[in-house]
């Protein structure tokens, strides 16, 4: 039985053109990502069955959804759609709306009383739509899809439009659906930050074609799409929590036999998702001894390649994680770095990205 | 007072009966326009905007042919029950049903297009299909426009005059309206009879107008 969502589709507008061909995981969250008008929410509405006239296949893990002769209208299509706004029904209350779904589903994957504990709408209930904040309206839309108990659930920049406070109000809702639901998730969104603090897996688009697909912490090493590459070229690795200094306010982890100290305060054994800038990454051939960088770590060169005029971007292996790092072209040469080599990686930042792991 | 009372309850019934044949037919038709993009919309639109502009005389002078015994309709009409449409009250209704057909379908079309498509598609993708949609989702979020169409739909159909004296004549008890009522009573000098519909019309067409803008406004406030 395959466990990957099939997705081919092809779209023509007047100005625009959709020409697609992936396979998707039914597990995590995969991130569709791009910039505007790249066609990332045509795809999610062709998955959906809304874009009519787009042709193509749709199989959902066994389930031909769509093909050359047959396509299942969208109410037969079990997707739980996150809309960029929420699209709640003015008419109904919250419980309602969350109800909405769950009344016309055929199984029941997610009950009522976990989706509400999940979102924390316990006390929003009974409600009326139009008094909640942008942020509460919003969960209430995802406790909605998650009700209609879906093989897929799609969302389409469900927090581009709140405001920073908001946005950073809803995250740690995601985060905790992301570990405690299986459903597969596919998130479209142009925020490099939010991909790399939610996404497992990712597909880059560009002008209707899907330029890059697969681990996201693979997507994330070529670094040569815009948006991904320039300031925000960078890799994420995975580490656990060893313990806390509380004397200097840093955290000890450790990943593949290597230990790195980031700032803030972590519970030991967490899983931590990091993210190191190619910006924030040097390279030595031997220790500096004494230096106001904390992290310096023996590398292994991946591959070196051009990123522009006067750069290069270098891939190192730390262990078993790889990250980027940025350096000229001059310095590139005078060391004479070449792939294979055991090199020492200087990090001068690293950000804590704390997404949970699970479902990986 | 007897004379009074039964143009007037004939109007009633007219207009309820036209009223109800409107939503029930102006529904849809309001739904498609609203939804197409078929070339042909601009064309059904502006048929179905045509009694606003037409001269009742007009519009009821092409029914009276259509719905007379020598029309297409008329002559099958008489076939199947053996009666004639024009000069009855079932030959008004119809002709009502064409002369206040904008006062349904537009209200209901402009509360449509405000809706959008968003809530619908939302309810789609919730498993509902699109008549559970429609009616779960696009009717209870469209009450004004109903409300609007209803009113107009009644009140217009109560003052209709031209129509019904082309193709319904005066026949008390069967044709004889409270504006046709009036008109001979103004003919025949009768001023105090005319004074008395009148105001009665007078009061009943503000009380309605009053409590739909009322209503509205109720409904409005709780939807912001």
């Amino acid at each position: 039985m395959s466990r990957n969502i099939s997705v081919r589709y092809e779209l023509q507008r007047s100005a625009f053109s959709l020409d697609v061909d992936v396979e998707i995981p039914m597990r995590g969250i995969t991130g569709v990502f791009g910039e505007s008008g790249a066609g990332k929410t045509a795809l999610l509405r062709c998955i959906s069955g809304l874009e009519q006239g787009a042709t193509g296949r749709l199989v959902i893990a066994d389930d031909v959804w769509q093909d050359a002769t047959k396509s299942r209208p969208v109410h037969d299509r079990e997707i739980g759609y996150v809309f960029q706004e929420p699209r709640l029904f003015a008419h109904l209350n919250v419980r309602q709306n969350i109800e909405y779904g769950q009344r016309r589903g055929r199984r029941e994957d997610v009950g009522f009383d976990e989706a509400v504990e999940l979102l924390g709408l316990r006390y929003l209930l009974d409600r009326r739509v139009d008094t909640l904040s942008g942020g509460e309206a919003q969960r209430v839309a995802i406790a909605r899809a998650l009700l209609r108990s879906p093989r897929v659930v799609l969302m389409d920049e469900p927090i581009a439009s709140l405001d920073r406070a908001r946005r950073d109000e809803i995250l740690p809702f995601l985060d905790r659906l992301h570990a405690a639901l299986s459903i597969p998730v596919i998130y479209v969104s142009h925020s490099v930050e939010e991909v790399i603090r939610l996404c497992d897996y990712l597909l880059v688009m560009e002008r209707g074609r899907i330029v890059a697909s697969g681990d996201i912490q693979e997507v994330l090493l070529r670094a040569d799409f815009p948006l991904l590459g320039g300031e925000e070229a960078g890799a994420i690795i995975h580490a656990k929590v060893v313990l806390h200094d509380a004397v200097d306010g840093l955290t000890k982890i450790a990943f593949d036999g290597l230990e790195m100290w980031v700032p803030g305060r972590y519970e030991t054994g967490a899983p931590l998702r990091l993210r190191i800038r190619a910006n924030d990454v040097s390279i030595c051939r031997e220790d500096p001894g004494t230096s106001t960088v904390l992290n310096v770590l023996p590398a292994t060169i991946d591959s070196i390649r051009g990123d522009s005029e006067s750069s290069e971007l270098v891939q190192l292996a730390l262990g078993s994680e790889h990250i980027l790092a940025r350096v000229t072209r001059r310095s590139r040469a005078q060391l004479d770095l070449r792939p294979g080599e055991q090199v020492l990686a200087q990090i001068k930042s690293v950000a804590v990205k704390n997404a949970p792991t699970a479902g990986r | 007072m007897a004379s009074t009372l039964g143009p007037l309850l004939l109007s009633l019934q007219l207009a309820a009966l036209t009223t109800l044949i409107l939503i029930l037919l102006g529904t849809p038709i309001a739904w498609w326009l609203s939804r197409t993009h078929s070339r042909l919309k601009p064309a059904i639109q502006a048929i179905v905007a045509l009694p606003i502009v037409l001269p009742p005389t007009v519009m009821g002078f092409y029914l009276l042919i259509v719905l007379g015994p020598y029309g297409s309709i008329g002559r099958w009409w008489v076939e199947v029950t053996g009666d004639a449409l024009t000069f009855s009250f079932t030959g008004l209704v119809i002709a009502s049903c064409f002369y206040s057909l904008p006062f349904a379908v537009q209200p209901l079309q402009s509360a449509f297009d405000t809706l959008g498509t968003q809530e619908v598609e939302a309810a789609r993708t919730l498993g509902a299909s699109k008549l559970d949609a429609f009616f779960t989702i696009a009717v209870p979020l469209s009450v004004p426009g109903f409300l609007t169409a209803t009113v107009l739909s009644f009140a217009h159909t109560l003052g209709e005059f031209g129509v019904v004296l082309m193709v319904g004549g005066n026949i008390p008890g069967e044709t004889r309206v409270v504006s046709i009522a009036i008109y001979d009573h103004v003919e025949s000098l009768d001023y105090a009879s005319a004074h008395q519909m009148s105001i009665i019309l007078v009061t009943f067409a503000f009380a309605v107008l009053l409590s739909m803008f009322l209503i509205n406004r109720r409904l409005e406030g709780r939807s912001r």
